[in-house]
């Protein structure tokens, strides 16, 4: 009944065309392609500048670009990645995904959505503006003070205007999850019936909007610093570098796990579809991701064992970090235990899923060990750091990202996508990725440094290695380029439920999703 | 969307914002509130930026401190700045004065400012500086030298642990900063 | 060494640490007792990942060979099991508790900085080192000397690289074995890290702040290490080297140390009524260019507009000497240009601004020499 109301309002649909259908959309679906493609573009980016340091990389000595100009360019990087990759492609699976998986006909504020869009290429002009005026951003996406205040190249006013929009946002977006998910479930759908990828956007977004604004606070005070004179992080007018970073970790650890709940909201969603079983320990799971977000406020100074922190606020912030690692094992025990005696078959989908399981344990297993502080005087600041948040970023939050595109393509193009590809994508990928970031735990642990253009000659091999792995890995995201554009444009035709162990109210819709659905909620049982 | 909805989504709207206007307000906060918590307990190393009251305890003579003191002039401060000795031996309790040395070398009048730092960061707080020239600017015209005063004690509650204590002087060039 | 909690990395000491110590995969032993009870942290913290990771991964292996679909396997219905549940909660936190232990116990031992023997304070810089033994007159920069034509590869070609590319210094700091020494830390600029792995000491080098750090070296050598915080351009150009030297050697070291400064101090009072040719000004002037100056004006004098002005037809270079002179001395606050005055002597402040005025076309025919520098700046 519902398809035929929705077919019915189709009809009647005026729906704008060309640049003005997308610069005008309220419609969740659209949006949710906008931020799909906007992030796809960034990440495309931000890697080409990966490709560039690690080709400065691939040898000891100082041979394509200078000393200032990589500084930019890990800087922005990382900026690109966090802010415009993983942030946006989270937040277009949400607007995609969430309305249709409640019942509900849209986003609660559709055209706040819109904004919330349209503002981050906006930003990032100004962001990649600054590379032609005096020179981009230098000091690291962590922009420590003072380095990016009293020292700063002049990029700084650049930066933290970019900052602030991208904040405004991710703000705007993550009120718009939660009043959407809390107000307009369909009747029936309870709080413990929502989808596990529901749950993760809901607890992502409180955490947004609570830690956003402290990010706004503190490149404020670098503004102030930098330009009107405030001594917030000077010494020298009373202030404390070290405030910084307890300001900006504040932020930053919770912005860590708003990279990574949204993929465990992913693979909780691929793997019971995969394996032909129901979620294992759903409301743990719930639990489970809850103490995740609570123990995020708590954990920040983990980041500043070498600080000259005293030994009680050392060891009170290595053992909550270790206690971290319980509600993660938990989750990861549930996927495992959700594919025991599953009937689990190997679509892309499921190939991404079960590495991002595998390799995010993996860097996991880093995290733990950077969590011992007497050992993390080693690691800090090091190669070996490099590796972790690579391994639970690219391998963790990337691939989920990957394996809920190939899992809602046919969904939102109506076409299978190319299997083989897709195999191909992710085999190539796989290997590539490893080979990219493995050896840097070695590279670590021998004593490389981060942030720096050249090396000492025993850490030659391994870079090589990994330069190898890195050109590797951004050539195989062509592939996926490839898949998409193929895909949109045609292949076999999709079925409503492309997947038969999949569950969830999208896939009571036609394959490709109406641009209008559940207009009237549905029943749930 | 019917007005219930309306209603509904306009109220949970204003607690979201009220949270995200809260926390960035929190966010500023933070800066007071850190300096409270550092100035309790200490931690950063950080003395108190005002005269403590002369100490009428007991000395406690079952124990002494070696206190070092270390000074520098910022990179781009043109003043010889040091201490009249590096090291000396004090009881808790007991109240001591150290000079400290200073000369313009410069050609130009010129306003400087005492940044102190103490080390081990938890013997900050017991760090009691009776008059310290750190609390105000020091103007110098060009070439003047100048002996200036710190006059201390340690607290007698110090923890018993700490048998060193080094305090660190950074004279930073705050003449542009005045005049502006 | 501390045995209170050995039985653990013992076992799988006995099997791989023989194989796995100083292997080019894994983080160093180090030569202080502190930074072996790190390594062995180190390994108890990664045995425990390897048994955890091969069980986990060992069974999703199980389960994607024999629970597949194409094999036929009818999926099983069960979805939730408190008792299950409640066992790998439960499990990992004892786990965890296990790692903690010996955790606290290194970490209270390594922030002991008390009842040190030598104090030594080390303030960073962009981009290098200063090094002061407390309460001696024996203070020294130590900045990389690695040749610019090794890593300048820009251009093209470039020199082969020494054993030490990257990790060298013209001045090493030099402390004593089995004696303990403490670091007290801080920076004049912006925020560094000194790091020196060999030691497990890495602590942050903070403007307007001093951190404590301190070592007990057990076997003489040379030990390197890096700036482990970015702190601007030549971050990765800042290394450490530390020379430790057996106590009497360093003893005698120190000595020679002192009576060289005071030797330096008379040489710097004699220098005042030197007068140097423009040949022996323009040949010690290069040198110390390159060494303090070319980082940021380049070699070529050229600069990298607009943070380093060229110095080659700069209207300073050119115009007025005591200008000139006022600059390099005192720097100009608020940019990045240092007073060079506390780092380069009399004799070397004359050279270079006489070959700043007179290289790449200046020349400007001026001589500067020591009594000027001094006449101009009080120093």
């Amino acid at each position: 009944m519902t398809t035929a109301t929705d077919a019915i309002l189709d009809h009647h649909e005026h729906k704008a065309t060309g640049i003005k259908r997308w610069l005008f959309t309220t419609n969740h679906k659209d949006i949710g392609s906008m931020y799909l493609w906007f992030a796809f573009i960034m990440f495309l980016l931000g890697g080409s500048m990966a490709m560039v340091i690690r080709a400065e990389l691939f040898q000891p000595g100082l041979q394509l670009i200078n000393p200032d100009f990589f500084n930019q360019l890990t800087t922005v990087h990382g900026l690109i990645m966090v802010f415009g990759a993983v942030m946006p492609a989270f937040v277009g699976l949400a607007n995609w995904m969430i309305p249709m998986m409640i019942g509900a006909p849209d986003m609660a504020l559709p055209r706040l959505n819109n904004w919330s869009f349209w503002i981050l290429p906006f930003a990032f002009s100004i962001l990649l503006m600054s590379f032609f005026l005096g020179g981009a951003p230098n000091f690291g996406w962590t922009f420590y003070a003072p380095l990016s205040t009293t020292y700063s190249n002049g990029s700084t006013a650049f930066f933290v205007f970019a900052v602030h929009i991208m904040g405004i946002s991710s703000i705007m977006g993550a009120i718009n999850v939660i009043v959407t998910i809390i107000n307009m479930r369909a009747p029936g759908m309870s709080y413990m019936k929502m989808p596990l990828f529901v749950w993760t956007f809901l607890i992502t977004a409180y955490l947004l909007i609570a830690v956003m604004p402290v990010l706004a606070g503190v490149v404020t005070m670098v503004l102030t610093d930098t330009y009107f004179g405030t001594s917030f992080f000077d010494a020298s007018g009373g202030g404390d570098p070290v405030m910084f970073q307890h300001i900006f970790w504040f932020f930053g650890h919770p912005e860590v796990y708003i990279m990574i709940l949204p993929a465990f909201g992913i693979v909780s969603t691929t793997i019971p579809a995969f394996s032909r079983k129901k979620l294992f320990g759903y409301s743990s799971m719930v639990y489970a991701t809850s103490s995740i977000a609570f123990l995020s406020f708590i954990v920040w100074a983990h980041h500043m064992f070498t600080t000259g922190m005293p030994l009680l606020g050392e060891l009170f912030f290595m053992y909550c970090t270790m206690l971290i690692a319980v509600p993660t094992g938990v989750k990861i025990f549930n996927w495992m235990a959700t594919m025991w005696r599953g009937s689990i078959s190997f679509e892309v989908p499921m190939l991404f899923s079960i590495a991002f399981v595998i390799l995010f344990t993996i860097g996991g297993f880093s995290g733990l060990m950077l969590a011992m502080a007497p050992v993390d005087f080693q690691y800090h600041d090091t190669y070996f750091v490099v590796a972790h948040f690579h391994y639970v970023l690219v391998t963790g939050s990337i691939f989920s990202i990957f394996a809920a595109a190939y899992y809602w393509l046919p969904k939102w193009t109506g076409h299978m996508f190319n299997e083989r590809l897709g195999k191909a994508h992710f085999w190539c990928s796989l290997v590539s990725v490893n080979l990219l970031f493995f050896p840097m735990h070695f590279l670590g642990l021998a004593g490389m440094p981060r942030r720096i253009p050249d090396y000492a000659l025993q850490f030659a091999d391994f870079n090589m290695w990994v330069s190898i792995g890195g050109f590797a890995f951004g050539l195989s995201q062509l592939i996926f380029l490839a898949v998409v554009i193929k895909c949109i444009r045609g292949g076999e035709k999709a079925p409503a439920k492309p997947w038969d162990g999949a569950e969830g109210l999208e896939w009571t819709v036609p394959s490709p999703a109406p641009y209008h659905t559940f207009a009237t909620p549905p029943k749930i049982d | 969307m019917d007005k219930p909805e309306n209603t509904k989504t306009k109220k949970l709207v204003n607690k979201l914002l009220i949270i995200v206007i809260a926390m960035f307000g929190f966010g500023f906060a933070m800066v007071p509130l850190y300096d409270v918590f550092c100035d309790i307990t200490g931690l950063n190393g950080k003395t108190a930026t005002e005269a403590a009251q002369a100490n009428e305890g007991d000395i406690d003579i079952t124990r002494e401190i070696k206190v070092q003191f270390i000074s520098q002039a910022a990179k781009d401060m043109p003043w010889l700045f040091r201490p009249e000795v590096a090291e000396i031996s004090v009881r808790p309790g007991e109240t001591r004065i150290i000079k400290f040395y200073a000369k313009n070398q410069s050609s130009q009048k010129m306003v400087g400012q005492s940044v102190p730092s103490v080390a081990p960061g938890r013997a900050a707080n017991y760090f009691k500086k009776v008059a310290c020239f750190c609390f105000e600017q020091q103007t110098l015209e060009g070439q003047e030298e100048v002996w200036m005063p710190l006059k201390f004690y340690i607290d007698a509650d110090i923890p018993p642990d700490v048998t060193t204590l080094t305090l660190s002087y950074t004279l930073y060039d705050i003449t542009t900063k005045i005049e502006s | 060494m501390k045995s209170r909690y050995l039985g653990w990395p013992l076992l799988g000491a006995l099997f791989f640490n023989s194989a796995w110590a100083e292997s080019k995969f894994n983080l160093t032993q180090g030569v202080t007792e502190a930074s072996r009870e790190v390594y062995d942290l180190h390994m108890l913290v990664l045995y425990i990942c390897t048994v955890i990771g091969v069980i986990v991964f060992g069974a999703m292996a199980w389960s994607m060979f024999f629970h597949r679909k194409s094999k036929g396997y009818v999926p099983a219905t069960f979805h939730e099991s408190t008792k299950v549940e409640l066992l790998w909660t439960i499990i990992p936190i004892i786990i965890l508790i296990g790692m903690a232990y010996p955790a606290t116990l290194t970490l209270i031992d390594l922030e002991n900085n008390d009842d040190s023997d030598l104090t030594i304070q080390v303030t960073g810089s962009q981009w290098k080192w200063h090094y002061k033994y407390f309460d001696q007159d024996v203070e020294f920069y130590s900045s990389l000397s690695t040749p610019r034509a090794q890593w300048d590869n820009l251009s093209g070609v470039g020199e082969a690289k020494g054993e030490n590319y990257l990790l060298e210094v013209d001045n090493s700091l030099v402390i004593p074995i089995n004696r303990k020494v403490r670091f007290l830390i801080t920076s004049d600029d912006v925020i560094h890290s000194w790091w020196v792995p060999a030691f497990a000491v890495k602590q942050d080098a903070i403007p307007g702040f001093i951190n404590e750090a301190w070592t007990n070296v057990t076997e003489p050598g040379t030990f390197r290490g890096q700036c482990a915080e970015l702190c601007g351009k030549d971050h990765g150009y800042m290394p450490i080297v530390v020379d430790a030297l057996a106590e009497d050697e360093f003893d005698g070291w120190l000595q020679a140390q002192k009576e060289a400064a005071i030797a330096a101090v008379e040489a710097e009072k004699a220098s005042l009524a030197e007068r140097m040719t423009l040949d022996e000004l323009m040949a010690l002037g290069e040198s110390t260019y390159q060494t303090a100056c070319a980082a940021c004006h380049q070699p070529n004098g050229q600069g990298l507009p607009p943070a380093f002005p060229a110095l080659k037809g700069s209207p300073i270079a050119i115009g007025d000497i005591s200008k000139h002179i006022d600059i390099v001395v005192n720097g100009v606050p608020g940019t990045s240009m240092q007073a060079f005055g506390k780092q380069l002597s009399l004799k070397q402040l004359a050279a270079v601004i006489t070959y700043e005025r007179n290289a790449w076309g200046n020349n400007t025919g001026d001589l500067v020499q020591t009594s000027d520098v001094k006449a101009a700046t009080g120093k």
